[in-house]
């Protein structure tokens, strides 16, 4: 157990402590509503790419439809907002809806692994969106839904920006520590198993099928939740939200902030609405300056910005120490 | 009562009829030899036992009971453990997690989403004996990446081992070692107890030979031969398929 007071793990708590003072006072030393919402939206697309990541990071299943149960999920609660109904009931139904939507795309595209499965999801988001397009009655087709007030849990409101920050960073904070947990259980040992032997898993007595449906089903719960988020964030959703362009974004934010890391989707999400949000309120072709900073990243580190800065790192602090070669990097010490 | 039963078992694929009406009957206990030419359909057959394929006719039979149609993932839990000919093994991760893996597939801990696999004494204590066997306990912690040849071979050893299996199949366990690194893993196995039958495939004679007690000739996926080790080398139409180039 002397293992957690080693210098290593000290480190990652004060990292940890820092990271949570700045998230936290984040607020009050931030100036402008504007930036504050940007951290909210930061924070809610962070749980998205987080969500992508078990798929793509731990499950090695590329999907390009998420934004279509991303914007399931919102219509759903909007239509019931629409409708009517309260806010708790609005939010069951869109994390019911999302799950089993996500566990209808399962049942579907996990017949296959690989490109199967880009191309199956691909289509079945595309389907969702033509869907949000063409059927009026529900979605009010391109005029979209809009949502009007946000909810009051225990009687704060979270109409004040800096309280919908505050709400976003709680749910971010639990959505971390789910996965966290998640990723060093014997389930997620399983998962990462069937990524990188899903034969020998098999061999070694493990439902590969099961665990990975098991895997959207998570997936698919992180996204509902950032999408009822993202809904009452916007008070508005619309088909766009549905694109494969929205898609491609959350699966860049995953791929560039380094898949199968921990902190890798909330780095590529800070980045991603960074530029879609400040950047191009100063660059008028910040899409040009996204794309030219993904292809930085797949040059230099093409493992992502986190595990790619983490490798220059250590590159960088051996050549400074100019020790004799350091042991060999072992994850576990003999007891 | 059989260890395995293997009774008229045929596959093909296309036109191409790669095990034709094998008849297999394997005793507790024992150490069987299934030797033959490159393309004789070994590990073909292998496949078929293990259910990575499905036969086209016939039945297997574990310990008496038909396991023809339990699905390939449920075998390990009838007492099932296999090695591969390729090394298939996860390279990302260290020794001794690729045998906690073994272990947590017959666990149904496997399910579990919220307690430390790592911090888990069970499986790590349990695997380093597993290692211990193979006699690697002592570079359990070092990365897959970093390991020989002969020690990963010795891994997937330590992997089927650690699932206490009452039938071994080892497909092809010295294909690629050195001398040295062949005695290491002959040592493992010989000390092996008899209450795990094992069946093993090899097309390298000599160190096979002295392993095992029964052997099976396959020649173009059809059991050519069968007997004790002294009848089977003896046997002309061994030394015609197999001895006589």
């Amino acid at each position: 157990m002397s293992e957690i007071f080693s210098a290593d793990n000290r480190l990652r708590f004060i990292a940890l402590a820092i990271a949570l003072a700045v998230l936290v006072s984040l607020p009050f030393w931030v100036s402008g509503i504007y930036y504050i919402n940007v951290g909210s939206q930061i924070l809610f697309f962070a749980v998205f790419a987080l969500g992508l990541n078990i798929l793509v990071g731990y499950a090695g299943l590329v999907s390009l439809g998420h934004a279509g149960l991303f914007g399931i999920s919102a219509y759903a609660t909007a239509y019931m907002l629409q409708h009517g109904f309260g806010h708790t009931s609005a939010i069951m139904m869109a994390l019911v809806v999302g799950v089993a939507s996500m566990a209808l795309f399962a049942v579907l595209s996990l017949r296959s692994s690989g490109i199967g499965f880009i191309m199956i999801t691909l289509a079945l988001g595309q389907i969702l969106w033509g869907l949000a397009y063409r059927w009026i009655s529900v979605t009010d087709g391109d005029n979209g839904i809009p949502v009007r007030g946000r909810p009051a849990p225990f009687g704060y409101s979270l109409t004040d920006p800096v309280h919908f920050y505050y709400a976003s960073l709680i749910v971010f904070i639990v959505a971390v520590a789910m996965v966290f947990i998640f990723v060093r259980s014997p389930f997620g040992a399983a998962l990462m198993g069937t990524r990188d032997q899903p034969r020998r898993m098999n061999a070694l007595g493990y439902h590969v099928w099961m665990i990975r449906f098991y895997a959207c089903l998570f997936s698919g719960l992180l996204t509902a939740v950032s999408a009822i988020l993202f809904v009452y964030y916007t008070n508005f959703i619309s088909p766009q939200t549905l694109s494969l362009t929205a898609s491609a974004e959350v699966l860049l934010m995953v791929i560039s902030g380094g898949p199968g890391t921990l902190l890798g989707p909330i780095v590529g999400a800070t980045l991603v609405v960074v530029i879609k949000t400040v950047v191009s309120g100063f660059i008028e072709r910040w899409n040009f300056l996204l794309g030219a900073i993904f292809v930085a990243i797949v040059i230099l580190m093409p493992e992502g910005i986190v595990p790619g800065s983490a490798r220059l790192w250590r590159l960088v602090t051996r050549k400074r120490t100019a020790a004799p070669p350091a042991p060999a990097a072992t994850t576990e010490r003999t007891p | 009562m059989s260890a395995l039963t293997i009774s008229g078992l045929n596959k093909s694929f296309g036109g191409l009829h790669v095990t034709r009406s094998v008849d297999l009957d394997i005793q507790p206990g024992e150490r069987r030899l299934i030797l033959g030419p490159n393309g004789a359909g070994k590990t073909t057959l292998f496949n078929l036992i293990t259910g990575e394929l499905t036969p086209d006719t016939g039945t297997i039979k574990l310990f008496g009971q038909d396991i023809t149609k339990v699905p390939s993932r449920d075998r390990p839990h009838l007492g099932m453990a296999r090695t591969y000919q390729i090394i298939t093994l996860f390279g990302k991760d260290t020794i001794i997690h690729n045998v906690r893996l073994a272990l947590l597939g017959l666990s149904p801990m496997r399910w579990n989403p919220w307690t430390n696999l790592r911090r888990d004494d069970r499986f790590t204590e349990t695997g380093h004996k597993a290692l211990a066997r193979v006699g690697l306990s002592h570079i359990a912690d070092r990365p897959l990446s970093q390991t020989s040849y002969g020690e990963r071979r010795r891994v997937e050893i330590a992997m089927a081992l650690a699932q206490e299996p009452k039938i071994l199949l080892l497909d092809e366990p010295f294909a690629g070692l050195s001398i040295d690194e062949r005695r290491d893993v002959h040592k493992c196995l010989m000390a092996i107890p008899r209450d795990v039958t094992i069946v093993m495939i090899e097309h390298n004679m000599d160190v096979a030979l002295e392993f095992a007690e029964h052997i099976t000739l396959l020649h173009f996926g059809e059991v050519i031969v069968e007997g004790s080790r002294a009848e089977v080398v003896a046997d002309p139409r061994t030394r015609e398929v197999y001895l006589g180039h």
